[in-house]
């Protein structure tokens, strides 16, 4: 365990490799949304418990202010993304199709902050407990697209001793470029991030990985980092590498136990975006209120990547993206291959979204699902070794038990299964329904 | 900030599906395609060796597997499968499976045994236990055995096409090294494919073209046809090596018979093999095993259709027993049985 480098990184098991489409917007530099006239901000942007909503309808906020507090310790806070008032509380749609509880903040022009966080100005002698709370403070959540509250993953049981800091620019999801463009233009705030996130963990060893389809990136980031004991890792590209366990693997070589978390091998992954976010948090005292999102897809006039605030509706970034040229058939929050597609255009950005992708029809894959013909290409494109073929058969013929004990519970929702699939089975999907059905019997 | 002049999609025109929403080119149809297409090579020779007659059977053959799909599926009241390509190529298969010599009759009830009892009364394509071209092989050499063998080989005309059967009829290597003791060694003929035997399994130079290229494509995993055809080659070459004047040498056996069409194509039938590539090679070795068996000490001179209908029998058992531990579980206890209702099992 003290090797923490390979000298080569390993190919993980399985995986596939779409066309990536990310020359639509790779290029375009990262631009920022104007001062929008309203925000709907979702209070549930996380995994973990909801937070206690402390404003009221007419209450007056400045940007930046506490609109929510976390509801317990796996939980996260939430800010206002600009000055004005709370025109509206009540629900708004998130990418899966559910209602969340919400609030509307109608803008007063003014943008003026508040400034309950001052930055650290210390923040590479300080007392890492006090890093700990601003990142907790800061409403900070993996941005890369689980949303999983960061100071969590920050705070490991006594028992697990963390030694290695992996840093995910990754960005394996086809047509996505928003942490791509991130690397490009703000190097030097993702490895303060990374710095800072690696004195709340001491540890010693940082390594940022990186798919070698962004050797620009690769070729900045050794740069900005050479004085910084952080190594970059050009990872050979094959989706899903940016998948936690995935990633541990092939940059380092340990294998996280079926069932366990990275923790217990020892290590602890972060998001590029999020070591940016951490680093706005820590030196800027800015909470988490705005992501840099990718807005792409052949229909859209001109794709490229916004930072937008929270709250900004799919309406809105669609229009600064000069509205499409052709109707699309599916609109999908985050990726193409993890994304959900989504059914309105009133939908908020969230802490998570990294791309909204339009896609044409003639681009649209509808399928009718065809009996298992046992060919073996989900099992052998699994990243995750169990066998996607036989375990659709038995949820289709609802056996859980079965299903469970074959291993269902280990699926990562990659979606390479479905995506090799000559028989065109919606696997994914079923593996979603056995993982709740699993869920909701062990309640 | 909206201007009027920017367009924005109708919501209510929107797709809304499960992830993800990219999917390989890869279907079920264009896999049957492609198979068929690295199958032509063989027929080709086929017909070069045995002339237009060779050409009328595959045909025949093909015709009436489609026709028997058809009905089938009319008959079960669900829409008609004949265009995933799987029907047609099993009847391919029934063609090159059968002699240049055979009647119309028995290519028309090929494809009835193939489709009908081999596959659509299992429900169809994916349901079916056995290689339905195997099962119409099988059925009419046990039950038409004077048409299927013996005096149902012609002597080859390579490049002589024409429409009447030849009538000298000779015996395939393998039976005249049955019932004579002797074995040929015109190895370059046999691996051309200039020699006595049913219409496709005659070339061992133009199946493995075809097979290769399946390989390289990956529609087959190399661990069937390595396993099969090493595992007879072994035996062969111990039982040589042992006994030089009773048994001949490996590449005898690699070249004649139906061993090359067997294990680049009718063993590699993914609804009837394993899943796991563990379990393809389980599956690749035991048919090497019985066709070894059953060509060396068995009382028929050829052993490939029936050792590829065993293994196919032993499939669901395979796969059970073959189950890999997923990523991160190597040091945790395999699979609890999920007992006789299992999924898989019952699939």
């Amino acid at each position: 365990m003290t090797d923490d480098v390979l000298a080569q990184p390993i190919r993980f098991h399985g995986g596939v490799h779409p066309s990536d489409g990310k020359d639509l917007s790779s290029g375009s530099e990262i631009r920022t949304a104007p001062l929008l006239e309203r925000y709907v901000v979702p209070l549930q942007q996380h995994i973990g418990a909801p937070p206690k909503l402390l404003v009221a309808k007419k209450d007056e906020v400045r940007k930046g202010q506490l609109l929510a507090e976390p509801g317990g310790f796996v939980s996260a806070a939430i800010h206002s993304p600009t000055s004005g008032v709370v025109s509206q509380v009540g629900e708004c749609l998130s990418p899966t199709g559910v209602f969340v509880p919400a609030v509307e903040i109608g803008s007063d022009g003014e943008d003026n902050p508040d400034d309950s966080l001052p930055p650290i100005e210390d923040w590479r002698e300080c007392d890492p407990a006090k890093l700990l709370e601003r990142v907790r403070a800061a409403g900070i959540v993996g941005m890369g697209g689980a949303a999983f509250p960061t100071h969590v993953k920050l705070s490991p049981p006594p028992n697990r001793k963390i030694d290695t800091l992996l840093l995910n620019g990754v960005e394996c999801e086809p047509y996505l470029t928003a942490d791509h463009r991130l690397m490009l233009e703000e190097p030097d705030a993702i490895l303060d991030g990374a710095a800072a996130l690696a004195r709340v963990l001491g540890v010693r060893t940082v390594v940022l990985g990186i798919e070698e389809n962004k050797p620009d990136a690769v070729a900045l980031l050794r740069e900005r980092a050479a004085g910084r004991d952080i190594e970059v890792v050009s990872l050979r590209v094959r989706y899903p590498q940016g998948a936690e366990k995935q990633l541990i693997y092939a940059a380092t070589g340990r294998k996280v136990p079926a069932g366990g978390l990275p923790m217990d091998v020892g290590c602890v992954v972060q998001n590029v975006g999020t070591c940016r976010a951490v680093a706005a948090a820590v030196l800027g005292g800015v909470p988490l209120i705005e992501r840099v999102v990718t807005v792409t897809g052949q229909p859209v006039v001109s794709p490229g990547n916004w930072r937008a605030r929270v709250g900004t509706s799919l309406r809105d970034l669609l229009a600064l993206a000069g509205g499409v040229k052709s109707d699309p058939a599916k609109i999908i929050a985050g990726g193409p291959m993890m994304g959900f597609s989504v059914y309105s255009l009133d939908l908020p950005i969230s802490k998570s979204s990294s791309g909204i992708l339009l896609l044409a029809p003639e681009q649209l894959f509808q399928y009718t699902s065809e009996p298992c013909i046992n060919c073996g290409a989900c099992v052998d494109v699994c990243p995750m070794k169990i066998l996607p073929g036989p375990l659709s058969v038995q949820i289709e013929n609802e056996c859980f038990d079965d299903a469970e004990n074959w291993r269902v519970m280990d699926c990562i929702e990659c979606g390479c299964c479905a995506y090799a699939c000559p028989a065109n089975r919606p696997l994914v999907q079923h593996f979603k329904r056995a993982k709740m059905e699993i869920m909701a019997r062990r309640r | 900030m909206e201007e009027s002049n920017i367009r924005l999609p109708d919501p209510r025109r929107l797709i809304v599906s499960s992830s993800p929403h990219l999917h390989h080119p890869d279907q079920i149809r264009r896999i049957m395609l492609t198979v068929i297409a690295a199958l032509l090579p063989a027929c080709l020779v086929g017909v070069y060796v045995f002339g237009w007659r060779a050409l009328w059977v595959l045909g025949l053959s093909s015709l009436s597997c489609l026709a028997v799909e058809f009905f089938c599926c009319r008959l079960r009241g669900v829409e008609s499968t004949i265009g995933d390509g799987s029907a047609l190529l099993t009847g391919i298969l029934v063609g090159m499976c059968l002699p240049a010599s055979a009647p119309w009759w028995l290519c028309l009830l090929g494809g009835l045994l193939a489709i009908g009892l081999g596959k659509q009364i299992y429900g169809g394509l994916a349901y079916n236990p056995f290689n339905p071209a195997l099962v119409a092989r099988v059925g009419l050499a046990i039950s038409f055995p004077s048409l299927m063998a013996g005096a149902a080989w012609v002597r080859p005309q390579p490049g002589r096409f024409t429409a009447a059967v030849q009538a000298v009829t000779t015996p395939t290597p393998l039976d005249h090294w049955k019932t004579n003791a002797v074995a040929g060694t015109d190895y370059l003929d046999y691996f051309l494919g200039n020699m006595p035997g049913c219409i496709g399994e005659t070339s061992a130079a133009a199946l493995l073209l075809g097979g290769l290229v399946l390989l390289v494509l990956g529609y087959i995993r190399w661990q069937v046809p390595v396993g099969f055809i090493g595992t007879v080659t072994l035996f062969a070459l111990v039982s040589w090596l042992l006994a030089p004047g009773q048994y001949p040498p490996p590449q005898f056996h690699v070249l004649t018979g139906g061993l090359m069409l067997g294990a680049w194509f009718m063993a590699t039938d993914m609804v009837t093999s394993p899943i796991t590539r563990q379990g393809a090679l389980i599956f690749g070795v035991g048919c090497g095993l019985i066709t070894a068996v059953i060509r060396l000490w068995g009382g028929y001179p050829e052993g490939v259709a029936f050792s590829i209908l065993f293994m196919n029998a032993l499939t669901p058992l395979i796969d059970r027993y073959s189950l890999r531990k997923p990523f991160g579980a190597e040091g945790q206890p395999l699979h609890k049985d999920s007992g006789p209702d299992s999924g898989l099992l019952s699939k």
